[in-house]
């Protein structure tokens, strides 16, 4: 993927900064401009999450396109915020460990190191709390 | 609205057809199509192509104007489109098909999809197809197509107490049915050993839980019911099309284990034909995982949610159950060139009305097609009777 696909987003991936819906209370990651529930009455702000949360679900990924492709195997997981909004991230833990309901809290890490010349891209991953 | 029947199918042998480019898999289906409707090019007023990814897998775009040339349809310059919904195109152009027909636009109208996706390399196809998910907050974090099913199948198998072996159950069944399908991809019977022994995709996946790379094309030809004698002696009736959306991420939806975009789709399918699932006697669902499959039975309404494993362990979705599924052999085993797919689900189910299904005849009068794009952002259902 493109540089500035990357960098656009960079705040949002590294400090997992989403969006808040203050007229109805909905927190959103990733960031949404529209709340999908007030639309045009919504009043949208920045937002960003504490980074605790639980393992809704999971998958050990074995296979991963080219990217990822030296980091398998990697646990992947839809993470629950506290705040109630649901996200895909890697949780960085052992495949026999994870388990749904796991606590986690948000971590800084490396995403994909692009070879030699190539971008290194850092985002949000979790560790067990 | 008019009544619209299907009066033409043809469907490519499904595999990897090396020998075969994109455009000339197309025009095979497509000349099948004709001939089994007696019709001529000439008479086509409008063309519906599925196609979902020609841009990563063959370097083409432009599909619809690219295939209505080598089909022949250039002479009259009829509209041609193509459709696009990952794994759903095929069913965005029958029900694209189906609504110009009905509402009186065109009378004679094409819909087809084709896929050829074994001329690049496996890792391009891996990311081609992650991109019927969110790439910007799925593929980005280092999720797979696979991947995401895995984790619908964690889910489901926590809450439910589906077991490994009855979701190894789904694959054995459908490659039971596509061994006796002549066009399908593998024609072969495996076994519940097959399967939880084959190569870790994603847990709890397999790689015998998960629909093949294909290549293939299919075409389906849908006229006004009251026009459809001219063409054929076994029209069959399309009885409803119904589409529905729902979030492009998963982790946002309602419940990870259940396709709401399934629920609506099928609920507003039934409205528009008058049925009840207890009325389909046979049902293509979107198998292309095998947990996919398991939740299409409950989506649909063949059994509450948590009982289609126990189904599908009882014998009820094969050959000679109460609910066959897949006769096809699903994506699964007949294959999934994704952009073909919907448009073959519904060939099977025209050939099985007529009675021309051979060893995979079933007898019923009314039959279902299940056709998703992504993790079910997108999902097609029709519903056909004789
Ligand atoms: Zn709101």
């Amino acid at each position: 993927m493109s540089v500035p696909r990357y960098w656009r987003k960079q705040q949002n991936r590294y400090r997992l900064r989403g969006t808040h819906c203050e007229t109805c209370g909905r927190y959103f990651f990733p960031p949404r401009n529209l709340c999908p529930t007030c639309r045009r009455d919504g009043t949208i702000v920045d937002y960003e999450f504490k980074g605790d949360g639980k393992v809704r679900t999971y998958s050990i990924i074995r296979t991963a396109s080219e990217d990822y492709d030296l980091q398998t195997p990697f646990v992947l997981a839809v993470v629950e915020l506290e705040e109630g909004t649901c996200l895909t991230a890697q949780v960085i833990c052992t495949p026999e460990e994870v388990y749904i309901g796991m606590p986690v809290k948000k971590a800084f890490r490396r995403i994909i190191a692009d070879g030699d010349a190539g971008v290194i891209v850092y985002g949000t991953k979790f560790v067990p709390a | 609205m008019r009544e619209v029947a299907v009066v033409g199918i043809g469907v490519t042998e499904f595999g990897e057809k090396w020998e075969t480019s994109f455009r000339n898999l197309f025009v095979e289906a497509g000349a099948m199509a004709l001939e089994d409707a007696n019709m001529s090019g000439d008479q086509i007023d409008e063309m519906f192509v599925g196609n979902m990814s020609a841009g990563r897998f063959v370097l083409q775009e432009h599909i619809g104007a690219l295939i209505a040339d080598y089909a022949g349809l250039v002479g009259n310059h009829i509209p041609a489109t193509r459709t696009e919904a990952a794994c759903a195109s095929g069913g965005l152009a029958f029900r694209q098909a189906y609504t110009t027909v009905a509402s009186g636009l065109n009378d004679i109208v094409i819909a087809g999809g084709v896929e050829k996706m074994t001329d690049v390399g496996g890792s391009v196809t891996t990311d081609a197809l992650a991109g019927a998910a969110d790439r910007e907050w799925e593929g980005l974090v280092g999720a797979t197509f696979p991947g995401l099913y895995a984790m619908i199948a964690t889910d489901y198998m926590h809450r439910y107490g589906l077991t490994r072996e009855q979701l190894a159950m789904v694959s054995v069944k459908n490659h039971a049915n596509g061994a006796k399908n002549p066009i399908a991809q593998y024609r072969k019977e495996i076994t519940v050993e097959d399967v939880i022994r084959s190569t870790r995709v994603a847990d709890p996946l397999r790689l015998l839980d998960c629909s093949p790379v294909t290549d293939g094309a299919a075409a389906v030809i849908l006229c006004p019911m009251e026009m459809a004698r001219q063409f054929t002696d076994t029209p069959i009736r399309v009885l409803a099309s119904a589409q529905a959306c729902d979030t492009i991420s998963l982790h946002d939806r309602r419940d990870i284990s259940t396709l709401d975009a399934t629920v609506a789709a099928g609920k507003r399918a039934y409205a528009q034909a008058g049925v009840t699932p207890k009325e389909i006697g046979m049902v293509e669902v979107h198998d292309c995982f095998t947990i996919a499959e398991i939740c299409a039975i409950e989506d649909l309404g063949f059994c509450a949610k948590g009982e289609a494993g126990k189904l599908t362990e009882d014998g009820q979705t094969a050959l000679g159950g109460s609910i066959p599924v897949n006769t096809s052999g699903g994506l699964k085993s007949c294959g999934h060139p994704v952009g073909a797919t919907g448009i073959k689900q519904v060939a099977e189910i025209v050939a099985q009305l007529r009675g021309e299904a051979g060893a995979r005849q079933v007898d019923a009068e009314i039959g279902m097609t299940h056709n998703v794009g992504g993790t079910g952002a997108t999902v097609v259902c029709n519903i056909l009777g004789v």
